[in-house]
């Protein structure tokens, strides 16, 4: 049997072992971008709206950090969670939370950057009506998140992009722990380095069918968004 | 519509009012005084300064010197003042919920929604509610922006060229609703550099040209007898440079 063949029989099988490691990556995957989101959106919003004298240059900061090498946070979230680290008494290396805190770190900028030039550009678009208007402060934030909440799901999609194919971060603070911390990404880099490619090449199918979906549902919302508030 | 109350905050009166933008006059020493009545009509070429005047008047933009009072005073523009901008920004929602929006967060759901029905009806669009305002036609756009400045239940309604653009059909529309609410009582101030409409809805005329205010005039006696060459070549049809 070819190696495409017995990896359709695996998945098409229900293997347990296959959609427990499935279970996790999407649980991982999704936290962390829930997670981002509650940063990425307000402090995106802030930056939009705000004026202060440094502004452009964290602009181009957080721009930078969408770029970050997934290793370099795996590292960093390693040092600050392993026991001789700051929060090393919490106990959470190598386990699933470890995995979303190091996601988290990596997707937030990205949905931070996305969601400032989203909102800043709807805001030079509003601001004369909601100055006109005498909306406040708070209400205009608002007003430009909920208007253009069809729009930032771009940028919540952009970001489980990268968190469903990352790998390089999940393996260092994750530690592929089989049945514990093996995700999607973590178990295809393991199962090809083993020789094992009918396992990793059913995940890559079932990672790709998922990041379609998911996609397509957003394109759904989006679409029947646009056809709602135009 | 309620009847408005009288105006307490007119006279709207700028005094060697000036606005220079980088090193350019924009608005060049107004003195003008515009008092409730019949609707005051800014006219003049492109570039003379109607829309900033309007958008002073409304605290959009600060003055460089000299002042701004209303009803005597040097105050913040009052809240009931409601501007409509010749390209006006549709929120993304539908028509009602663009009114609904601006209707003040005081009034109770109910009535918000009682009130955007009134509003849309008083425009014509009461069969478009639920529709995407940015799926609007121009005029409908133009009409909506209309409604939802009217929401605010203003005193004073600034207009920057309501109907530019528009075709007859939806400029009379607009014109309409313009004289319906300047005989309910409130008070329109606007742009526009069509003279014919002009002299449909003018009570009093202000030509401005360059930044400068050139002549004001009640409307019959601007068009009959202008004072200034200016005025009198810009009703003549031939270019103001």
């Amino acid at each position: 049997m070819t190696g495409d063949a017995s990896a359709l029989q695996l998945v098409l099988s229900g293997d347990p072992g296959l959609f427990a490691i499935v279970r996790l990556s999407l649980l991982v995957s999704l936290s962390a971008v829930l997670f981002a989101a509650l940063l990425g959106v307000p402090l995106g919003a802030l930056l939009a709206l705000t004026r202060f004298r440094s502004r452009e240059a964290v602009i181009v900061v957080l721009n930078a950090l969408m770029g970050l090498p997934p290793v370099v946070v795996g590292l960093a979230i390693f040092l600050l969670l392993s026991r001789s680290g700051p929060l090393g008494s919490l106990g959470l290396l190598f386990t699933p939370q470890a995995m979303v805190i190091a996601q988290t770190a990596l997707v937030a900028p990205i949905i931070a950057a996305l969601t400032r030039q989203t909102i800043e550009d709807l805001w030079v678009e509003y601001q004369d009506e909601l100055a006109a208007m005498n909306i406040g402060p708070m209400r205009r934030v608002m007003t430009l998140i909920w208007d253009a909440r069809f729009s930032l799901v771009t940028a919540l999609l952009a970001g489980f992009g990268r968190a469903a194919a990352e790998v390089g971060a999940i393996i260092i603070v994750g530690g592929n722990i089989d049945g514990f911390t093996r995700t999607m990404t973590t178990a295809i880099a393991l199962e090809t380095s083993k020789g094992d490619l009918p396992l990793a090449i059913g995940l890559g199918m079932v990672l790709i069918v998922i990041v379609i979906v998911i996609n397509a549902l957003a394109w759904g919302i989006r679409r029947a968004g646009e056809r709602y508030a135009g | 519509m309620s009847m408005r109350a009288p105006v307490s905050d007119l006279p709207l009166k700028f005094a060697e009012a000036q606005i220079a933008v980088r090193g350019v006059t924009i608005l060049d020493a107004i003195t003008l005084a515009i008092a409730a009545g019949s609707p005051t009509i800014l006219i003049g070429p492109n570039g003379s300064g109607k829309t900033t005047l309007l958008r002073a008047a409304m605290g959009l933009i600060p003055l460089t010197s000299g002042r701004i009072t209303w009803g005597g005073r040097e105050t913040a523009t009052p809240e009931r003042c409601a501007i409509m901008f010749q390209r006006p920004a549709m929120l993304r929602r539908s028509a009602e919920g663009n009114i609904r929006y601006a209707l003040s967060a005081g009034i109770p759901r109910a009535k918000r929604k009682e009130r955007a029905a009134e509003l849309l009806a008083l425009v014509g669009l009461d069969k478009l509610g639920h529709r995407p305002a940015r799926r609007l036609s121009g005029g409908e756009q133009q009409r909506l922006a209309l409604a939802r400045a009217l929401a605010r239940d203003p005193a004073v309604l600034f207009l920057d060229e309501p109907t530019a653009s528009l075709d007859p059909h939806a400029t009379k529309a607009i014109e309409d609703i313009i004289r319906a609410v300047s005989a309910r009582g409130v008070k329109v101030v606007m742009s526009t550099h069509d003279l014919g409409q002009a002299k449909r809805l003018g009570g009093e005329i202000a030509l401005l040209h360059r930044g400068r205010l050139i002549e004001t005039a009640p409307v019959d006696r601007f068009f009959a007898r202008p004072r200034t060459e200016e005025a009198r070549k810009f009703i003549a049809g031939e270019l103001l440079v």
